[in-house]
């Protein structure tokens, strides 16, 4: 009996050595939901997926994945799990057909079955046209989208979608989007680690926040947002020289501290009474004669709920990831 | 055949024996490594291209110039160790097609299905030895048409047999290489340490013609027992050295590949069963 969770963990255990990569983690993934798991480079995320897809034992714990214990019955696991991702790949000298009749045929099908299958799937992927092509000439989207349905040869009941849009452009990150949503109507639960808050603002209807190993979050992504306070109040100063007299400006209408970017030249905060700290924000800047580039209200993101729980910008690896996601990063 | 329907896939691990899906499933993965060969000829091609240019070069080149202990045809001494040479660099290829699956995720992906886990290791040996008999035969043609000719019947079989029996035997160093090395990059460096390491044995130049303590070396190598036996067993043995494992080449062709098997196999196994910790 599931009882409804497709995923469930609790206290969850894993050292390396002297490092705690999981030091108490707790999970419930409700049915046919997708489920954001987020946090900074190092924070136990892929831990976490590899133990639940049963990559890695656990040291201390327990967790049940479509209701079978993982330590116990990995096999009868694997037989319900999809598992995509930075850590799965598909054989990059095979066809797109001969890599999903192999997957067919090694998930126990059988020969003409496995056929049947590989069509069914390079089909609803909209790969038919490159089925026959070697997949080291897919582009990136193509790509991901044969390791999407090479994770759903059996219909798993459970998908672990780990980084699935990493290094995409917009157009294939969409791509791959519209093919989770499919999933998850077709009654897969997805469980999605990622880099991208607004990937998971997107698709998740409930997220979990893990950092040193523990959950530290878990709510809709509303409710997270929330949980920082309302709408924002956001000053872009001209001069960065100026941010220390905005923050001043600032703190006087917010209720709680203003959070600065200096990269950006940006002052924030959260406000209650969003009209009045507008106008008087803007009235007294430019009585001040500090020269503002922007200024305005908004919904809190994601963003301000990570930096706010882990203390992290969205992280380090984001960075490294700049270029080839450019302009879609939140 | 039987037909699993997706639909009720979620418990689908089909009601047939264990050793059948072993089977089975090692079928499949021996199949994919054969598909790579089909798809990417040229790999063959490069695998083979040394060992032919070697043959020719050494055969051709240097051929007139060497000598053999007893005065045979330095042909007759030099094909064995060629193929012995080729079964020796095998390891190396190993090496490249594990590090490769393991640093891209293909063996994660195996290792997150219901599939046999020992299929994916057991798969690699067994294309790896399909592969090897095919160069096997490839280089043995080239050097038929160089004028090689060995004796045919039970002994050409044996030869053939502990070629492939030291290949084998050399699976597991590099499924257990593969699994070390860090990335592909690396796996290519093996080949700098094996040359030297294949040198240095009979398969060139007979022992008792290098100096002394080289020539200790060269012989207790254990592919130059492989070399020497297989030439007994071509019929075109050649005058052996003195020392002991010189005189036991056909025994110790079957020893050191067991020993190399039995050193090597547990450390690949138990690397392999590190991915999960």
């Amino acid at each position: 009996m599931t009882g409804g969770f497709a995923v469930r963990a609790e206290a969850l255990e894993k050292r390396y050595g002297e490092k705690r990569a999981l030091d108490g983690f707790d999970l419930a993934v409700r049915e046919g939901t997708v489920h954001g798991l987020l946090g900074p480079n190092g924070a136990g995320k892929t831990t976490a997926v590899r133990i639940l897809s049963t990559l890695v034992r656990l040291d201390g714990g327990q967790a049940q994945v479509a209701g079978i214990d993982i330590a116990r019955q990995p096999r009868e696991v694997r037989a319900r799990i999809g598992l995509t991702g930075q850590y799965a790949a598909v054989d990059e000298v095979l066809t797109g057909r001969q890599n999903l009749e192999m997957f067919g045929r090694l998930f126990h099908l059988g020969g003409r079955r496995a056929r049947q299958r590989a069509t069914e799937l390079l089909e609803q992927f909209d790969l038919a046209d490159a089925a026959g092509k070697g997949v080291d000439k897919y582009s990136g989207g193509m790509r991901r989208r044969l390791d999407l349905a090479a994770s759903m040869i059996l219909a798993p009941s459970v998908l672990f979608l780990d980084e699935p849009t990493t290094g995409l452009d917009p157009r294939s990150r969409g791509e791959v989007w519209q093919s989770v949503r499919e999933l998850v109507a077709s009654g897969t639960t997805v469980l999605l680690t990622t880099q991208y808050l607004e990937e998971a603002d997107k698709l998740a209807s409930r997220i979990t926040v893990i950092d040193q190993g523990r959950a530290i979050a878990d709510d809709t992504p509303d409710g997270l947002k929330n949980t920082i306070g309302g709408d924002r109040i956001e000053v872009v100063v001209t001069e960065r020289a100026d941010i220390p007299r905005v923050v001043k400006v600032v703190a006087r209408v917010s209720d709680g501290e203003p959070d600065v970017d200096e990269a950006e030249s940006r002052v924030h905060a959260s406000v209650t009474d969003r009209v009045s700290a507008l106008t008087e924000v803007a009235r007294t800047l430019q009585d001040e004669g500090v020269p503002v580039e922007d200024i305005g209200l908004r919904r809190p993101s994601l963003d301000d709920v990570f930096l706010r729980l882990t203390g992290h910008r969205t992280e380090t690896k984001d960075e490294k990831n700049a270029e080839s996601a450019k302009g879609t990063a939140a | 055949m039987s037909v699993v329907d997706v639909a009720d896939a979620g418990g689908a691990v089909a009601d047939r024996g264990r050793v059948y899906w072993l089977l089975s499933d090692c079928w499949n993965v021996v199949r994919r490594g054969l598909t790579h060969y089909q798809r990417q000829p040229i790999n063959i091609a490069w695998q083979l291209g040394f060992p032919i240019l070697s043959v020719l070069l050494y055969g051709y080149v240097f051929g007139s110039a060497m000598t053999v202990p007893g005065g045979g045809d330095y042909k007759d001494f030099l094909m064995p160790g060629m193929f012995v040479m080729t079964m020796a660099f095998g390891f190396i290829n190993t090496a490249t097609v594990v590090v490769y699956d393991s640093t891209k995720g293909v063996i994660d992906r195996f290792r997150s299905m219901p599939m046999a886990p020992s299929a994916v290791v057991a798969g690699r040996g067994i294309t790896d030895l399909v592969v090897a008999c095919a160069e096997l035969g490839i280089m043995m043609l080239t050097a038929f048409a160089m004028g090689w000719r060995p004796e045919g019947g039970p002994g050409f079989v044996a030869a053939f047999g502990l070629l492939l029996w030291l290949r084998f035997s050399l699976i597991w160093l590099g499924v257990w290489l593969g699994l070390i090395a860090p990335n592909p990059e690396a796996a290519g460096g093996l080949f700098a340490v094996a040359f030297p390491l294949t040198m240095i044995s009979s398969i060139f130049v007979a022992p008792q013609l290098m100096p002394d303590w080289l020539g200790f070396v060269a012989a207790w190598n254990p592919i130059s027992s492989t070399a020497a036996a297989a030439r007994d067993l071509f019929g075109t043995p050649v005058g052996d050295g003195d020392s002991w494992v010189e005189g036991h080449a056909l025994l110790m062709a079957g020893v050191w590949p067991a020993v190399l098997t039995l050193i090597f196999l547990p450390l690949a196994v138990r690397r392999f069963q590190k991915l999960s910790r």
